[in-house]
Parts: structure tokens; sequence; C-alpha cells
């Protein structure tokens, strides 16, 4: 069996004395797409914010490519892991260009300023991510989903091997949503990095992913194929509630249907 | 040659400028030759060696180190309105050396002034409790510690109040001309006791330039980008620390500049601490330079006390930010 990259072990974290991770297991490969869904509180954020540091402490073991996250330098797990907050709003005076570049500052060594492979790997991220044209645009002139994808690009330019997202698509239009999660399967399937992202659309992790993990009460509840979500046995048990489901026009796998409105 | 860089230059030869002209202004204006050629018995080469030119260049030194001590607050705090003096550092500082005067003690400690360890024992303090404060509740808006920075502020200025009621006569007389904040200084003594503290000072700052651009998108976008959080704060208050408690114990807290400065800086040249730091340093060092050639010569031969001066300028401006939105548009987040 592969040797997981992610490898996080009965972990717990409590936060002003509330327990939000309650004994977490969670193996992630190589490459993966996960989901994590669940509903609001489960702890889907604060596992995150745990892996990359954000969040302190907590029992129990997160092991990336082998090695205790406790061991590593912030630097150096900043090359291995990034990381896209939920509706980030930093950064408003810089430029989009100003912004990305950023993202390469795990790479800097003391006394030094950005190097040309730097330059080359933000511009490299503008390209992907079809934000070039904003290069020279200050953050505070950007819409929601523009800015979002800014951020996205400028976690690209990291250049880790380990994406994590918090809810990449709450608040943007259709166009914007669907673009985002393009960006975010072309950066898995092109350059086989491990994704994780926390959602609340089932619908689209179920599309999406290659497997769905559901959190509750910091406790996991479900983690297998993306398509076995689509089971109300299941989704009762997470969201205390019953979904419709049809079959998807294009592939026909199942998808959720919003119910009809009653009075 | 882009704005970006041009700016800096410009700066640098502003400041060099400034700083070979204003020792000659004053309340009698010294002409060059005076300094070339002196005459015996011209006291006017006295006068610029010995109180015009070390004058001028603790004014640069203060000013400079509170314009970056600022600009660091204001990039850590992500706010424009966040400097060492609306959070009560200043008035910490202050009580450090005000202590230090009601002993009458004049001990220097391995070199530098006993005033100045005890001005950067005060400030340290007061940062200690803003941090604290800031840390103990969860989700504090940055409008709750700018009160709390309030409250800090109130508490050492009552207790520097204490310490002058508790003084004798002539203390108390040195803590209250000395609180209005003033460059005076007869000889290069006072430059050389300031000085080290805003070099080491700003040092500490310039090295950090790229973790002050990822700490003013926010502390976790900080984090994730790789910036070590926790040593680079820890080593940024002490350095804002060293510099505050340096300037207010030679020249009292002098206010306002560590707000304006970085502030208009930050208008002209962008969010970019690479470039903004040198640039504020620079304007920060001429604005006090500038303020204190006001202080000596409006009402000369009677000068202004310089904290006067700043504060004049400096509390209409605070309002113009407050006011004109200009705060919200410019909140580093």
């Amino acid at each position: 069996m592969k040797k997981p990259l992610i490898e996080i072990k009965d972990f717990c974290f409590a936060y002003a004395g509330e327990k939000i991770l309650d004994g977490v297991s969670l193996n992630v490969y190589e490459s993966e797409y996960l989901s994590i869904i669940g509903p609001n509180g489960a702890g889907k954020t604060t596992l995150l914010k745990c892996m990359v540091r954000i969040l302190r402490g907590g029992e129990g073991n997160i092991r990336l490519d082998g090695r205790l996250l406790a061991q590593y330098r912030q630097k150096e797990l900043a090359r291995l892991v990034s990381y896209v907050a939920q509706g980030d709003s930093g950064g408003v005076l810089f430029t989009v260009a100003e912004y990305v570049l950023m993202g390469r500052y795990p790479y800097l060594s003391p006394f030094s300023t950005f190097s040309a492979p730097d330059r080359a790997a933000a511009e490299n991220a503008l390209e992907l991510t079809g934000t070039a044209h904003l290069a020279r645009r200050r953050i505070d002139t950007l819409s929601g989903g523009e800015r979002q994808i800014v951020f996205i690009a400028s976690a690209i330019a990291q250049g880790a091997r380990i994406m994590l997202l918090d809810e990449p698509t709450t608040f943007l239009d259709p166009r914007h949503e669907s673009h985002v999660l393009d960006i975010i399967k072309k950066v898995n399937r092109k350059f086989a990095i491990t994704v994780i992202s926390v959602t609340h659309d089932i619908n689209h992790a179920a599309l999406q992913s290659d497997r769905i993990v559901s959190l509750k009460g910091g406790k996991v509840m479900f983690d297998g194929p993306a398509g076995d979500i689509m089971d109300n046995r299941i989704l009762e048990r997470i969201y205390g509630k019953r979904f419709n489901f049809v079959k998807h026009p294009e592939n026909g796998s199942l998808i959720i249907v919003p119910e009809v409105g009653r009075s | 040659m882009s704005r970006k860089n041009a700016l800096p230059v410009l700066f640098a030869s502003a400041a060099l400028a400034v700083l070979a002209v204003a020792p000659f202004i004053g309340m009698e204006t010294i002409p060059l030759d005076s300094i070339i050629h002196p005459q015996i018995g011209d006291p006017r080469a006295e006068i610029f060696w010995k109180i015009r030119l070390p004058r001028v260049i603790l004014a640069f030194c203060a000013g400079a180190g509170l314009s970056v001590s600022g600009m660091t607050f204001q990039a850590i705090f992500r706010n424009p309105l966040a400097t060492p003096f609306t959070l009560g550092v200043s008035s910490g500082a202050a009580f450090g050396a005000a202590v230090y005067l009601m002993a009458g003690m004049l001990i220097p400690l391995l070199g530098l002034s006993g005033q100045s360890l005890s001005s950067f024992a005060g400030a340290l303090l007061a940062i200690g409790v803003v941090y604290g404060l800031s840390r103990a509740k969860k989700g504090f808006s940055t409008a709750t510690m700018l009160l709390a920075g309030v409250a800090v502020n109130f508490f050492f200025s009552s207790l520097i109040l204490f310490v002058q009621y508790l003084s004798d006569f002539a203390n108390s007389y040195r803590i209250i001309r000395w609180l209005m904040g003033g460059i005076e200084t007869v000889g290069f003594g006072s430059v050389i006791t300031v000085a080290p503290f805003v070099l080491i000072g700003c040092a500490v700052v310039f090295f950090y330039t790229h973790e002050l651009n990822l700490m003013s998108l926010g502390e976790e976008n900080a984090i994730s980008r790789g910036v070590n959080v926790k040593g680079v704060k820890t080593a940024l208050f002490f350095a804002v620390s060293l510099m505050v408690g340096g300037v207010v114990a030679q020249c009292g807290p002098i206010g306002f500049v560590g707000m304006m400065c970085p502030h208009i800086c930050r208008l002209l040249i962008g969010p970019d601490h690479n470039y903004l730091t040198p640039v504020t340093f620079l304007f920060g060092g001429m604005f006090l330079t500038a303020c204190d050639m006001l202080s000596r010569t409006i009402i000369a031969p009677a000068e202004i006390p310089l904290g006067v001066i700043t504060a004049l300028l400096g509390g209409p401006f605070f309002l113009w930010l407050l006011l004109g939105g200009s705060a919200e548009r410019s909140i580093l987040k």
C-alpha cells in the first residue's frame, strides 16, 4: 500500500475549553482530491488551520510526508502546504502581481529579494489562473470573484505539493464558481497537487473530488469514494435531513436537487 | 526609473539637503563662511558645532525612529491609527523615564544611560499590556484595541502624574519640561545616547520588511506563507520598544510623528515595506527636523516645545484620517 502524504491520527483540538476536533484519523494520499463536508461548526476549518499551524497544539499526531508537523520550520511547512483562507480580505493596497509574488516568501533567504525563478513562478500562476491581465490592478479594485482567484494564484505560486482550500467557492457567482473549480481541478490533475477542499456544496464535492470525508461534532462520520455520499442513510446522519436526488444529464451520477418550497 | 525606485532616491537627496541646511537656520542664520573660516572670538562656529548640528542630527534620529516604529505597528495591527503613541507605548516609555527622573539617579548602565533603559522597560511593559489584551479575547477588534490603547495611555499618564506628585520641586519641573517633548542638546552626548537605540531598532525592522508585508495581510496569511509570526512579532516589538524608549527618554513623548509620517509615505509609495521602510525612515527624520526648526524660529528667541508643534499638526491630521474615511480605505486589510 502507498504511503500516505498526510497522516492524521487520533487528533483532538480544543479551543477555549471546547472540544472542536475529537479523535480525527485521516490519511490522504499523493495527488488525491479530497473534499471535506459537514455541518457548520463540525471542525472543518479548524482541521485545515491545524495542518498549516495557524492553530497550534492539540493532541494526537499529524504527519506530513512522513514527518511530524511539529518538526517543520514554518518556511519548510509553507513549501509543502499552501492554504487559501475563507473570505480572505488581505492586502487591499497591494497590486495583484505584488500579492501573488508574496506567495514565494518561503523560498526567500535573509537579506535577499525575490529571484527570477520566483517571478517566473508568480507569472505562471497568473497565467494558469487567467489573471495575468489583472497583474497591475490593486486588490481593492477587484470583484469578489477576481479576488478569490488571485488568492488561489498566490497559493499556486507558493509551489507546494499540498493545497488546502477553505470554502473556495462560497460568495462567488456561477461563472466565477466554475472558473475556480476548473482551476482547482487543473492544479490537481495537471500538477498532481494534493487538494483538500472544505465545502458546503455536496454536489460539487461529489462531482469534482476523488474522495469525501465528512466531519460532524469533531468526528469523522464518513470517509469514502465521492460517489458514495449520495445516499440518504449517510446524509441524514451528517445533516439531520433527507435530500432529493436526480441523475445528472451529462454522466448519470446522482446529484442533489433542492426541494420545492412548502408553506 | 519607476516611481517606486525614484522616490527613495528623491527622499534620500531631500534628507541630505535638509540635514545640510537645517543647522544654519535658527534664531540667527549662520553664514557658511563662518564655519569654513572660523574667526577667533566668533561664537557662531561654536554654536554650529556644539548646538545646532547635534540638535539637527538628534531630531532626525528621533523622527526616523518614531516613524519607523509607527509604520511597524500599523503593519502588525493592520490599522493606520495603531501606533506606539496611540496605543500608550510612548506613555509607558515616558513613565519609565519619569520614574528614573524622580529617583534623580544618573547612573549609566553598560554605557547606556539609565534613563533610556528605564524608558525602554516602560515601553516594553506597555506593549506587553496592549498585546496581552489583544490576545486575551478571541475576535478582539481593532476598535477595541484602540480603546484598550487609550486606557493604557490614561493609566500610564496618571502614573506619571503620580510620580511627578511624589517628586521634589526641581525634579517635578524637569519632568514637566521633558514631557512637553523637545530636542534640546548641547554637544553630541545625547545623539550618542539615542542613535544606537534608533539604529538597532531600525536595523531589525529593515531585516523584516518581507515579513511586514505578509503580516499586513493578516496573521493567518503570514503563517500559511511561512512566516514565523510569533518570533517576528517578538523581535519587532522589541525593536519598537528600543526605538520608542530611546527617543522618549531623551526627547519626551513626541506625539503623532509615528502616525502621520508612515501614513503619508504609504499614500505616496504604496504598501510594500521594502520601499516603504527606507522612505518612512527618511521622511520621518526630515519631518521632525523641520518641525524642530519651526519650534526654534517661530517665536525666537523663545522656543515652542516640539511636542506642542507635532501635536498641533497631528491632532487635525488624526481627525482627518478618522472623518475623511481615509482610515477605512487604507486600513491594511
